[in-house]
């Protein structure tokens, strides 16, 4: 019971969030209400025992993609008048596009063979291997799955050498600290020590 | 699934290149300023070592490991060997290079090192999984080395090319390994031939192997794929030319035999025509726009396309001798291709770039030595007897006669006799053409070394061919 009042719940919160994502004038708010919604589907995911792939959009999506989306937000200065402007003109397409889908849904959702509103029998994600989906995935990822799993961390690391190589580079003519050479500088490169007369008051 | 401990030594030769690799980028951190003179000899100590190691652990075994996806055979050995040593010579050209115009820097032969490690776990792959991610280490790898010189616009926009239209490419191979994948339930290459076989979901498989032929193809550089070819040969730096244009192409043939021939290769018919199309294409296309190219580099591009189109005939004839073929014309195309961009890197200096055809001009009078190397690697190219040029050719051809497509053949040697036409253009140019300013040759001494060293290779193997011959029929015997 308090399960499926939980379900309710995200799935409201969800959909509320996926409508204001599209409906939000302000692209920040846009941007965070994603995040709202990236929140939610991950709870229903663990809900389905799926907690591998809820604990994978949390830490993916919303810790990494979307802060990286806001920053790219914040930073262009984004002229919404003129994105506007288009709404009316693209209307018709867009609407075509959104009665296809909603067709589509409905053959899918109220066909007698998927049967999603009567439901069948709810297998969990954990039955059948008789462990939790994480640990399957463990399981198989540092042993059978090993080899290309160091194959990937090997192009993960191209990736880094990569763009370091490409955007770190020293151009002529910036001014920058040599740490070597002013901590191996001596007394008589800097100092020039003059002997001169006293000057007499008159 | 069950799980047995993986035998760590049989991927010795990756191992050692990856620990390799890893020492070098903490090496070549501390050790800059000095031209990264360290980081360049640790890099071709560990290639010449990877090469060793191959021969000594893999050549006559026949064994897989890591679970199914990393095989170890001759063929596998053959291309490290081959791969690890073309690029020791792609290294030794570009040091030089580098340093004269001060882009000389660790990354590039730790990129380049790199890149080889994807290309031997392409050569050893045994899996979809493992191809894959080999591909994408190498592709990774090359669009960066592309991109090396960031003041250089025009290959800042190859890079750009090369980066998109690769990306389409996998995106085309990854869903035909989906498509694949669907209908032999296993990434496993060995369960993959086997389901291809016995018959069954054979339009599913048919499916995916059209898009798998598409992604190889565009590795290859073969027609309609070969778009990005001739502007990344020009755009790139001279140097990352030629590891873009021997190596990799090494890569392809591995990424072909273990996809096509050890995976689907019960699928030959339906593979053969979509091969010949692409083949006969290629050979018309990269010999017709090489003929009117003023770019030398862009010229060699074009070549390469053809060559493609020759490699691919030893695919479609099916047979091992077949494959052996274009093993064989893989490896002589590299080396040629290597000594062709060789003299490239020789011709020019700081702000000049020698790219042009007309640059080429009066280089006998310069250093009658050179102007021999220049000759045998365009006889070379064009397959005139006595050079490794002509055996390649011929032993492809065999093979497509061999399995009664003699109209092939005669299409394949037509199309030669028009490139012989740019390559010999090459030739006149350097020995009868005069050139105003006849400036003495500016290349310290080991690159010559290592330039007349690749000439005489050309010419050696192509009076005897049979050891390399044979070790190809061997290789894919097993």
């Amino acid at each position: 019971m308090i399960e499926l009042l939980l379900f309710y719940v995200f799935a409201a919160v969800l959909l509320f969030a996926a409508t204001m994502v599209i409906t939000a004038k302000n692209p920040v708010h846009s941007a965070l209400f994603l995040v709202l919604a990236f929140f939610n589907s991950a709870a229903l995911w663990l809900m389905a025992e799926a907690e591998f792939l809820g604990i994978a959009l949390v830490l993916v999506y919303v810790g990494a993609v979307m802060v990286l989306f806001l920053f790219v937000v914040m930073m262009l200065d984004i002229n919404l008048a003129p994105m506007r402007e288009g709404f009316a003109r693209y209307l018709p397409i867009g609407a075509l596009v959104g009665c296809v889908m909603v067709v589509e849904m409905a053959l899918v959702v109220g066909s007698k063979d998927v049967n999603l509103i009567h439901g069948g029998p709810v297998t969990s994600a954990a039955e059948g291997v008789g462990m939790s989906n994480t640990k399957a995935l463990g399981s198989v990822l540092y042993t059978v799955y090993a080899y290309p799993f160091e194959i990937a961390s090997v192009v993960l690391l191209v990736a880094i050498v990569a763009a370091i190589m490409l955007t770190h580079r020293r151009r002529p003519g910036t001014k920058q600290q040599n740490i070597d050479r002013q901590v191996r500088v001596r007394k008589e490169q800097r100092l020039r020590i003059v002997t001169m007369a006293p000057e007499k008051r008159k | 699934m069950t799980f047995e401990m993986p035998d760590f030594l049989l991927a010795l030769p990756e191992i050692w290149v990856l620990s390799m690799a890893c020492l070098v980028l903490v090496v070549d951190l501390f050790a800059r300023g000095r031209e990264s003179a360290l980081a360049f000899h640790l890099v071709q100590f560990t290639l010449l070592a990877a090469a060793w190691l191959s021969i000594e652990t893999q050549w006559g075994v026949t064994a897989t490991t890591f679970s199914g996806t990393y095989v170890a055979d001759k063929f596998a050995c053959l291309l490290k060997v081959a791969i690890c040593l073309l690029t020791f010579l792609v290294f030794a050209y570009s040091r030089d290079y580098l340093r004269k115009r001060d882009l000389l820097s660790g990354d590039f032969f730790l990129l380049g090192l790199l890149g080889v490690l994807g290309m031997m776990i392409m050569a050893s792959a045994h899996s979809l999984l493992t191809v894959y991610l080999g591909l994408e280490l190498v592709e990774l790898c090359l669009f960066a080395m592309v991109a090396y010189d960031r003041e250089n616009r025009v290959g800042s926009e190859a890079a750009m090319k090369y980066f998109v239209l690769a990306a389409l490419s996998s995106g085309m191979l990854l869903y035909g390994m989906s498509m694949v994948y669907g209908a032999a339930q296993s990434l496993d290459l060995a369960q993959i031939a086997a389901i291809a076989a016995n018959g069954e979901s054979g339009l599913l498989l048919a499916f995916g192997l059209t898009f798998i032929l598409v992604g190889v193809a565009f590795k290859f550089g073969a027609v309609p794929f070969h778009m990005w070819i001739p502007d990344v040969y020009q755009g790139a730096l001279t140097p990352v030319t030629v590891y873009v244009g021997t190596a990799p192409k090494i890569a392809a043939v591995a990424l072909f035999v273990r996809l096509l021939v050890d995976g689907l290769g019960a699928l030959h018919d339906q593979w053969q025509v979509m091969a010949t199309i692409i083949a006969v294409g290629s050979l018309a296309v990269g010999n017709l726009f090489a003929l009117v190219q003023t770019n030398i580099k862009r010229m060699l591009g074009y070549s390469t396309i053809a060559h493609v189109g020759f490699l691919f005939l030893g695919f479609i004839a099916g047979t091992e001798e077949g494959y052996s073929a274009a093993l064989f014309y893989a490896i002589t195309y590299g080396l040629m291709a290597a000594g062709a961009f060789g003299v490239v890197i020789l011709l020019s200096r700081r702000g000049f770039e020698a790219d042009l055809i007309e640059d080429m001009k009066g280089l006998n009078d310069r250093h009658s030595g050179f102007a021999v190397v220049m000759l045998i690697l365009m006889f070379s190219l064009t397959g005139v007897p006595g050079t490794v040029g002509f055996y390649a050719k011929w032993l492809v051809l065999k093979a497509v006669i061999d399995v009664n497509m003699v109209w092939l053949a005669v299409v394949a040697v037509i199309f030669a006799v028009i490139g012989a036409f740019y390559y010999l253009r090459v030739v006149r140019m350097v020995y009868f053409d005069r050139r105003s300013d006849g400036e003495p040759l500016e290349a310290s001494t080991g690159l010559r070394i290592v330039l007349a060293g690749n000439g005489l290779a050309v010419l050696v193997l192509g009076i005897f061919p049979d050891s390399l011959i044979m070790a190809c029929k061997v290789a894919l015997a097993g």
